[in-house]
């Protein structure tokens, strides 16, 4: 018998704080997994969002620096300046990034900073129980929006990839999804692609994971993957929105 | 004769259930030991069937399971 699957040495043997079901785990793996295959794990420093995700710098084998709130590419950017050689990604969730994040991540994106950014998109406010965030769907029902997003008096959904490339800066943009196995394995390849962005200096690089959150979705772990399926992915097409490689034919 | 094996690490599953909806083969279910979390950790009720397609840990959220797999490799 051959192992063919066992965690990635870039993840920590903490177990993660997050939800029962919560896809964080699975991408955080698929970050992890992304850094052995390159081969890249003693070079890599990885910028924590707040959110959920905040613990990310305890469950990540790298050097890891937390950010203030939606500041991670600001310091990551800091950081790749000052230390160009090593591989920076940031881990945000779409309260940092979307939210609170918005400046630093679209001026990032607009430099063309030479960073990888995993940006998990989940419609709500995880850690703080529940409120609507800039990514909540029209009609989605959250604790600030009890009778559903509305276009009236909410606005619409912020779709970051569609925003970040109208920008001539980034270098990969992708939407990909967490919701059954097929899919994760393309996030899988989606990701590494980012960092590999990074290191042939293509610059800014930026995925996106459609995630769920089960818990304040007020659904089963195996249901919000189901929710996600039939009421993000409509909203949030994936697919690749950017990729510079690809121009050059390679 | 199985030609994969699941290995699980008890004290991390959270009972989330992905991984047995991920299974092609119904090789796992909810255990009935509890970990020290409070959660019933899955078990391969059917080990026999486990091809070690890897499918039920790719869902893992908490990175809990082990895959193995008997030759030929397709890795």
């Amino acid at each position: 018998m051959k192992t063919v699957f066992e965690r990635p040495q870039a993840l920590t043997e903490v177990p993660m704080h997050y939800c029962p079901g919560c896809t964080h785990g699975i991408i955080h793996r698929l970050v992890g997994e992304a850094i052995d295959s390159l081969g890249i794990l003693g070079d890599t420093i990885g910028v924590a969002s707040v959110g959920c995700s905040v613990f990310a710098y305890d469950y990540f084998n790298c050097d890891m620096q937390q950010a203030a709130h939606g500041r991670a590419p600001a310091v990551a950017t800091g950081i790749k300046r000052v230390l160009p050689e090593k591989m920076v990604f940031t881990y945000q969730g779409d309260g940092d990034l979307a939210s609170i994040g918005m400046a630093e991540i679209v001026h990032a994106a607009a430099r063309g900073e030479n960073i990888t950014v995993v940006f998990v998109n989940n419609a709500i406010y995880g850690m703080t129980s529940g409120q609507m965030a800039p990514t909540s769907l029209i009609g989605q029902k959250t604790a600030t929006s009890p009778r559903g997003r509305t276009v009236e008096e909410m606005g619409y959904p912020i779709k970051m990839c569609e925003l970040l490339a109208t920008l001539e800066g980034p270098s990969y943009l992708a939407r990909v999804s967490s919701h059954d196995a097929r899919h994760v394995l393309q996030a899988g390849k989606a990701i590494k692609k980012a960092f590999e962005m990074q290191q042939h200096n293509k610059g800014f690089a930026m995925v996106e994971v459609l995630s769920t959150c089960n818990v304040n979705w007020g659904l089963s772990p195996v249901n919000a993957l189901k929710w996600l399926e039939e009421n993000m992915i409509p909203q949030y097409p994936l697919g690749v929105f950017r990729d510079v490689t690809a121009k050059e034919g390679n | 004769m199985a030609r994969g094996e699941v290995l699980v690490n008890q004290e991390l599953c959270k009972e989330c259930s992905l991984c047995i909806t991920a299974c092609p083969h119904n090789v796992l279910r909810i255990g009935k030991s509890m970990n020290t979390k409070g959660y019933h950790p899955v078990e391969a009720f059917a080990p026999e069937r486990c091809t070690g397609c890897t499918l039920c840990a790719v869902m893992c959220p908490d990175v809990v399971l082990t895959v193995r797999r008997k030759s030929p490799e397709r890795k």
